[in-house]
């Protein structure tokens, strides 16, 4: 039998929650607002651009300024457009990235299950590591690379981006694994694993949410970096990002709003694309990392 | 049971950092023994079986398995299985790939791995299991499986670390019954980590009960639970708990004043060891309280009942102190009846107040 409720049903529009979604919506277009005056530049042509009003919408649309941004713009003496940027940033991205979640999910593993003598010491300039900008270790790192014979090299700006996303990978792999049963790890010990067998057979196959998690910080991290991309990477491997610079700040000539917009969206498409996608798996991973350590 | 050793513990300490948990604790188990280290959180109980399985390593001292000094082997050398409180199923691997995990790590061949698998499933019924994930399975069907784990690396020493905190009361049972079947079965050696006693005495062979890193009592469950070695253990083992009384001994006519009253222990076992005079606690279980009137008996007044299907508990007072006392289901009393209780002396325990220790 089905209790009948007694009194009026609550009101679920209330002065109070209309007040909050006019906020809500408020914000959210604050926050578009740029992305829209993009769009609607890059689709307008020049003579508009000069005439009106930036926020106005394109009397007619025009795209000619895509392709121009993709594959004509002049980057300095060159008129090829992003395209050899993108693939340029593809090349630094993709073994930057593999190599440096590789090495510190080993890492992380390791201060996580394997408490050698100054773990903790470690784990600690791990810490710190993750917090020094930077900047101050550019020159030196210059300097060893020049040695080395690499720098202004394709392996040149791969290394710097594995050496500078390690530490907060590191830390990042190892809470989550620490927040994993430690049963687990003895289990496994008994069972027979070593070091590498443990961390390939048990540990691995548990560490989708957290690697996801650490995909996606390097490859926004990568891809929109452009000091570093510019100190070491060399003329011949510039990436997106530094080339995106060349056409903006033009020096000469006249400067082409809707090629500038139309480069700008094209170069934060793909880290755009990675948060559109991985949203869902990028709050898990870090709400799963978060529970524990 | 035979008379070798299995399992030698030899003066071994254990701390970390500066907390000392284990101090030059040695403790013998026999082949095929089912020992249960029993006692409260912090007793150093799951330490010490970490560091027999080699989990953790000692500060000093050594471990002896099958006569073989495994002190700095590795956990998979020392021909142990473990079982955890939490199961420690690896969760992306179907039971199957579970169970035949160590095997597969040592490189066994793959007809002998199914051969065994199937063997242990068949013992603990979890045959139609073989294909699911831990996520899928119950605590109970987990914890089987983690028993296999154990079962299909012929292991020679059984280590369980409260494999059955984790479950509900009627599981725990179930296993409990399970375990032991095992044990009959297998007759391997067993060391079992506990802080229930009802596991403690219905498994064991023998039970060591500890306390603050040392071993306070080594004996049978029966010894235990009759004889115990002291205060503590009185206190720990037995539920409800044994029945406390602070008294003073007269030599002269053999009796114990608690307060205002006098008890006869002229038939205690050990009663030519107390001296006149002596501050002693008087211990008596629930059970070895009678409810009858004689020239011993003490008059007293219901304060409360608990009826437990099987027994009933009556609670009064001596003195102050609260005594509880267990009488057949089917007894009936109710609040405030005028009631004269009395003990069972032979089966009473005396300890010294200053030592604690039993007389």
């Amino acid at each position: 039998m089905s209790t009948i409720p007694k009194g009026p049903r609550p009101k679920h529009l209330t002065v109070g929650r209309i007040g909050l979604y006019c906020f809500i919506i408020m914000c959210a277009l604050f926050f578009l607002m740029p992305l829209y005056v993009m769009i609607i530049t890059s689709l307008k042509d020049m003579d508009e651009i000069r005439a009106a009003n930036i926020l106005n919408l394109p009397k007619e649309l025009s795209f000619y300024a895509w392709p121009k941004a993709w594959s004509q713009a002049c980057t300095g003496f060159v008129c090829e457009g992003l395209k050899p940027g993108f693939f340029n940033s593809i090349k630094i991205t993709v073994p930057s990235v593999i190599v440096s979640v590789a090495l510190s999910a080993l890492n992380g593993y390791a201060l996580a299950f394997w408490r050698f003598k100054g773990a903790y010491f470690f784990f600690g300039l791990c810490m710190f590591g993750a917090f020094i900008p930077y900047q101050v270790m550019v020159y030196p790192l210059l300097k060893i690379e020049d040695f080395l014979g690499i720098y202004s090299s394709l392996p040149g700006i791969i290394l710097v981006h594995t050496i500078f996303g390690m530490p907060i990978l590191t830390l990042i792999f190892r809470n989550f694994y620490a927040s994993l049963p430690i049963d687990l790890f003895k289990a496994a010990r008994i069972d027979g694993g070593n070091f590498i067998k443990i961390f390939f057979y048990v540990i691995i196959p548990m560490s989708t949410p957290i690697t996801i998690v650490a995909v996606i910080l390097q490859v926004t991290g990568i891809w929109n970096d452009f000091l570093l991309g510019l100190v070491f990477a060399g003329r011949d491997n510039q990436p997106m990002t530094v080339q995106l610079n060349n056409i903006v700040q033009v020096d000469y000539g006249v400067a082409e709003y809707n090629v500038d917009m139309s480069a700008t969206i094209l170069t934060s498409l793909v880290p755009l694309f990675v948060y559109f996608i991985s949203g869902r798996w990028f709050v898990r991973g870090i709400a799963a990392g978060a529970i524990k350590g | 049971m035979s008379m070798k050793n299995s399992v030698e513990v030899k003066n071994i300490s254990f701390s970390y950092g500066k907390t000392e948990i284990l101090n030059d604790l040695s403790l013998d188990i026999k082949e095929g023994e089912f020992m249960v280290l029993l006692g409260p959180s912090g007793c150093g109980k799951t330490t010490l079986l970490n560091c027999i399985a080699g989990l953790l390593d000692l500060t000093d001292g050594q471990i002896w398995i099958e006569d073989d000094n495994v002190t700095w082997k590795e956990p998979k050398d020392r021909h142990i299985g473990m079982v955890f409180q939490s199961y420690a199923l690896y969760p992306s691997m179907t039971v199957e790939k579970n169970l035949s995990f160590g095997l597969r790590m040592m490189g066994t061949a793959k007809d002998l791995i199914n051969q065994k698998i199937k063997k242990a499933a068949n013992l603990l019924q979890i045959n139609e299991l073989l294909k699911r994930k831990p996520s899928q399975l119950s605590g109970g069907q987990r914890q089987r499986v983690a028993i296999g784990r154990a079962l299909v690396r012929d292991a020679k020493v059984f280590l369980f670390d409260e494999p059955l905190s984790n479950l509900d009361a009627k599981l725990r049972a179930e296993l409990r019954y399970e375990i032991k079947k095992l044990h009959r079965d297998l007759s391997n050696t067993m060391i079992y980590v506990t802080h229930d006693q009802i596991e403690a005495m219905t498994l064991a062979d023998r039970i060591s009960v500890m306390k603050d890193g040392l071993i306070q009592q080594l004996d049978t469950p029966k010894q235990i639970y009759n004889k115990p070695a002291n205060l503590f253990v009185a206190g720990f083992i037995g539920s409800p708990s044994m029945n406390f009384l602070n008294a003073k001994f007269e030599k002269s006519n053999q009796n114990i004043i608690v307060g205002n009253k006098q008890i006869d222990i002229s038939k205690y076992e050990n009663i030519n060891k107390l001296i006149n005079d002596q501050e002693v606690v008087f211990g008596i279980r629930p059970e070895n309280i009678n409810i009858e009137k004689n020239e011993n008996s003490i008059q007293c007044k219901v304060e409360l009942v608990e009826p437990m299907g099987a027994d009933t508990l009556v609670w009064t007072s001596v003195e102050g102190n609260p005594i509880s006392i267990r009488l057949e289901g089917s007894s009936n009393f109710n609040l405030n009846d005028e009631i004269n209780i009395s003990f069972d002396i032979n089966k009473s325990s005396i300890f010294d107040t200053k030592s604690e220790e039993r007389i």
